[in-house]
């Protein structure tokens, strides 16, 4: 008994983190000042992006006038809209399959491959086949790209959900004299509606600055947001770049934690 | 040797059976789960299938319910006092006048109490004023009528089990499958939802099918118990005829307590009349029996500890042994008398405090229809 309870005040001295703090302090700053030096930056009223000269929004207003970006931009949401809807619904279905329907460790491991390939893997592979098949390269194939990788995502989001889910649910709602379309929109979907949501934000910011994948299957007309910012940095990175990363990580960082609230909401229902 | 344990009680056999289970068999690969399963159900009535885990009894329930397909064997259902027959197999579970209140209960997460009770009767395409009035009705029949806005998880235990209930009654079916129903609740609650579920039955006047591992839960509630062991049914009976007449050797260990003796019936006499048991102990003695089973050869004789009656005097003897332990439990003692020859001690209790001392010697006598012979099924393979 008195063993078991110097182990525990043992334990509870090991969990403060006395010293460890140093390095946790470290690892933070390495991980957030690149990012708050970006956003900082993006309020610079200095043509040069790396000396500041005061504050201004100068160039929030000039990255609205800028063709190029708003070109990209658009077509960025384009993709990553239309992917998180095509992804969202196939890789429920893919998880519903496998977990439900078709209970393989070799089915799951496949249908969650594209997730944890390399991207430039990927990118190749969907290449070689777009040009195998005779495919314009377009932002047709970039979405197309999008939802093969988007899917495994949310197939894997899914199929995790599914397993704390109690499948006695379906069966009450068949004995309760639903047919199985019923069952599948009244109770399958809305129990899986928390891992179906994180999902499909994940794969919204996923897609929204996916560069490698886009940068091989698009067509030259049609550049997504991504590769506008690569060709505009190799002319050097202009502080216009740095309000636009800001932007974008505004919204990744929105995404992410409102995917993450609603989940644990939903969760604790 | 007797092959077929199967002994049907006649107590209300005289009406039409509601549900008719004949012959069902399932297996799994090589596992039998269900074997040659035969139970006729009779209308209002409560009735458990009672066995350990593994006996088959909840593939029974779902094979019922529809979520299971027997290999062999019918499940019908008869209506109007056996106007009309329902092959329950040849319908989907959602078109079964059946109901299953599962294990876990099952309710909607993402729906209210009210709406859980709604939607099977939303499924039956019911008028929305109708569905208020019925799942009012039951919202007051398990007192739950201050929770129907609550969702599931803002409810105690207890209070889910009763949605559940509500959610299956609310459809009015002829047969109420209950997925072992008391198994999720603490002590206490357990013992007042015994109570209330058997109210409820006799309140909605729905033929109840409860399957449970617990047999006093069994015993208490139920009508009419299907003890079930190996897929097979080893015997349907009332709870006093379980108790006092078991079928054979598995039965009666697992409905209560008893002493279980090895020896040889000579005589098969199928009445309750006193017959002779050939004791496999030293002295080989003769003890006084009935054999309503008509068992004959190598057999067990079964001994309830409240019928065994214990004496100094060892003239009156059945059998002979010393006192090994005594407990007392307030209002009875139970006294171990070891007997030469006999594994275990015999079990023997008494109203009020143990009479005998450790060590003492002492005799051990019954009344010849108190000690029943069985056939010893753990040995048959």
């Amino acid at each position: 008994m008195s063993e078991a309870t110097a182990q525990a005040t043992r334990a509870k001295k090991r969990s403060t983190i006395g010293w460890l703090r140093l390095p946790l302090i470290v690892t933070y700053a390495f991980l957030y000042i690149p990012i708050a030096v970006l956003v900082v930056m993006s309020f610079n009223a200095s043509k040069t992006p790396f000396v500041w000269q005061g504050f201004s929004t100068r160039w929030y207003g000039e990255l609205v006038n800028n063709e190029l970006i708003r070109e990209g931009f658009i077509n960025t949401m384009i993709v990553a809209i239309s992917a998180t809807i095509l992804a969202t619904i196939l890789g429920t279905l893919l998880a519903i399959g496998v977990a439900r329907y078709f209970r393989s460790a070799i089915v799951e491991a496949y249908s969650l491959t594209p997730a944890i390939i390399p991207d430039l893997a990927l990118a190749i592979g969907l290449l070689a086949f777009f040009s195998l098949i005779g495919v314009t390269l377009s932002l047709f194939s970039v979405l197309l790209s999008h939802v093969v990788f988007g899917m495994a995502f949310v197939a894997a989001v899914v199929i995790a959900r599914l397993g704390q889910t109690d499948a006695s649910l379906e069966e009450a709602s068949r004995d309760l004299g639903a047919g199985a379309t019923t069952t599948f929109f009244k109770i399958t979907l809305p129990s899986l509606a928390p891992g179906i949501i994180a999902g499909a934000l994940l794969v919204f910011t996923l897609s929204l600055d996916e560069f490698v994948i886009a940068f091989f299957t698009n067509g030259p007309s049609t550049p997504t947001l991504p590769i506008v910012i690569y060709s505009m940095v190799r002319f050097g990175v202009t502080p216009e770049i740095n309000a636009l990363a800001a932007i974008l990580l505004l919204v990744s960082f929105t995404i992410v934690l409102s995917a993450q609230r609603i989940t644990r909401l939903t969760d604790a229902v | 040797m007797n092959t077929q344990p199967h002994t049907q009680s006649h107590t209300s056999a005289t009406t039409t059976p509601l549900l008719s289970i004949q012959h069902v068999s399932k297996a799994y690969d090589s596992t039998v789960a269900l074997d040659d399963v035969s139970i006729d159900i009779h209308p209002n009535e409560f009735f458990a299938l009672l066995g350990p885990s593994g006996c088959g009894k909840t593939t029974l329930l779902r094979a019922i319910a529809g979520f299971e397909a027997p290999d062999t064997g019918s499940i019908t259902i008869n209506d109007d006092d056996g106007k009309h027959e329902t092959n329950l197999l040849a319908l989907p579970p959602n078109k079964r006048p059946v109901n299953l209140m599962f294990q876990s209960y099952a309710l909607f997460p993402h729906m209210n109490v009210r709406k859980n009770i709604a939607y099977g009767l939303e499924r039956e395409g019911m008028a929305k004023d109708e569905i208020n009035v019925r799942v009012d009705e039951v919202l007051e029949t398990v007192a739950l009528t201050d929770k129907a806005k609550a969702r599931p998880n803002q409810l105690s235990g207890g209070q889910r089990q009763r949605v559940a209930l509500a959610r299956a009654i609310v459809k009015r079916p002829k047969l109420l499958l209950l997925d072992e129903p008391l198994s999720a609740l603490d002590r206490k609650v357990r013992a007042e939802m015994q109570l209330e579920l058997k109210r409820l039955q006799h309140e909605v006047g729905i033929t109840f099918v409860v399957v449970t591992h617990d047999q006093e839960e069994a015993m208490s509630m139920a009508d009419r118990i299907a003890v079930m062991h190996d897929g097979r049914v080893q015997q349907v009976a009332d709870p006093v005829t379980l108790y006092t007449r078991p079928a054979n050797v598995f039965v009666a260990d697992f409905i209560g307590s008893g002493t279980l003796i090895p020896g040889t019936a000579s005589t098969a006499s199928g009445t309750n009349e006193p017959t002779a048991f050939t004791a496999h102990v030293s002295g080989s003695p003769v003890l006084p029996a009935i054999n309503p089973n008509n068992v004959i050869g190598e057999s067990i004789l079964m001994l309830r500890p409240e019928h065994v009656r214990v004496h100094t005097n060892t003239a009156e003897a059945a059998l002979a042994g010393t006192v090994v332990e005594t407990h007392f439990y307030g209002g009875s003692s139970v006294t171990a008398v070891q007997i030469a020859g006999l594994d275990t001690p015999l079990m023997a209790r008494q109203p009020g405090a143990p009479a005998h001392r450790v060590g003492e010697a002492v005799a051990l006598s019954w009344n010849a229809d108190d000690a029943i012979i069985l056939t010893d099924t753990s040995s048959t393979p």
